[in-house]
């Protein structure tokens, strides 16, 4: 079947009050298409860490969704600093945000954790300098 | 406040005993959203029709991800993080309801979000810890611990 819904976000860094707009966004809509509440929760909580991401460490960046009949994907792009230690950064509890990021309630170290707890599957790739992509899939 | 029994019924296949039925009964509680107003004497901001929905478990953090980390059903969210994040963070989670602690108090974007994704607000002017204390001695849990 070649029935694919894409569904393309570009994500602003300016304004933190608005992250998590998108994540909002692609909720209803799932929720909408009728797919099951536990996978709409899956997809909605691992693109949100993913775009709360991108705001603090890249500046922002570009977020596709893809909605096939067997899997939902996400692919996160940004042009941001890169990630130094995926490993690392995989660590729940690590965290290289800022100070202030921690006042408006995020920065605890738990975000790509969570992508993954949230994920069926997830890849990084990031190249320092040049910027990351996650790609986070849900299975139906 | 009402007490449920939920019975998991376990079932073994041997050949010399054909079927041994475990019932095990778990007690879960769960109270609705205007007992979490009244144990804790909050103010309601907003969400006055969900009043009567049901709340099995509650989460208590200021940190976002520490909740996003935490995947129950009917929760109640206790915060001193009073931001859209948030509710962003509730609407993400299907929370039934948000209480801001330390007598915080939503600003009229968060009200608007709230109620457009039925998510009611309370403010307490109890602390988190005596918060989150008021509503477990009176039974609500927390849910599993962390693996």
């Amino acid at each position: 079947m070649s029935d694919k819904i894409v569904l393309t976000y570009q994500v602003s860094a300016d304004d933190f009050t608005r992250a998590g707009e998108a994540s909002s966004d692609v909720k209803s809509k799932l929720k909408k298409m009728g797919v099951k509440p536990e996978i709409v929760r899956k997809v909605a909580i691992a693109m949100y860490e993913g775009e709360i991401n991108m705001v603090i460490h890249a500046n922002g960046g570009s977020i596709d969704v893809i909605i096939s009949p067997t899997e939902i994907s996400m692919i996160l792009e940004d042009k941001g600093p890169g990630i130094e230690d995926i490993e690392k950064a995989m660590q729940a509890g690590y965290s290289t945000a800022p100070d202030n990021i921690r006042s408006l309630g995020f920065g605890a170290g738990m975000g790509l954790p969570n992508m993954k707890k949230y994920s069926d599957e997830m890849q990084i790739e990031s190249e320092i300098g040049t910027g990351t992509k996650v790609t986070m899939k849900v299975f139906l | 406040m009402k007490i449920k029994n939920s019975n998991v019924i376990l079932i073994l296949n041997r050949k010399d005993i054909k079927f041994v039925t475990i019932v095990y009964k778990e007690e879960t509680y769960s109270m609705t959203v205007n007992d979490i107003k009244s144990i804790l004497e909050a103010r309601l901001i907003s969400g006055e029709e969900h009043l009567e929905k049901e709340v099995h478990t509650a989460c208590g953090s200021d940190m976002m991800s520490d909740v996003l980390a935490f995947n129950k059903d009917q929760s109640v969210l206790l915060t001193g993080l009073c931001n859209m994040q948030a509710i962003r963070t509730a609407e993400m989670m299907d929370i039934v309801c948000i209480v801001f602690v330390r007598g915080k108090m939503p600003d009229e974007g968060m009200i608007a979000l709230a109620r457009e994704r039925g998510i009611v607000l309370l403010s307490t002017g109890h602390r988190m810890f005596s918060a989150c204390g008021l509503l477990y001695e009176k039974g609500l849990r927390g849910g599993a611990t962390y693996r």
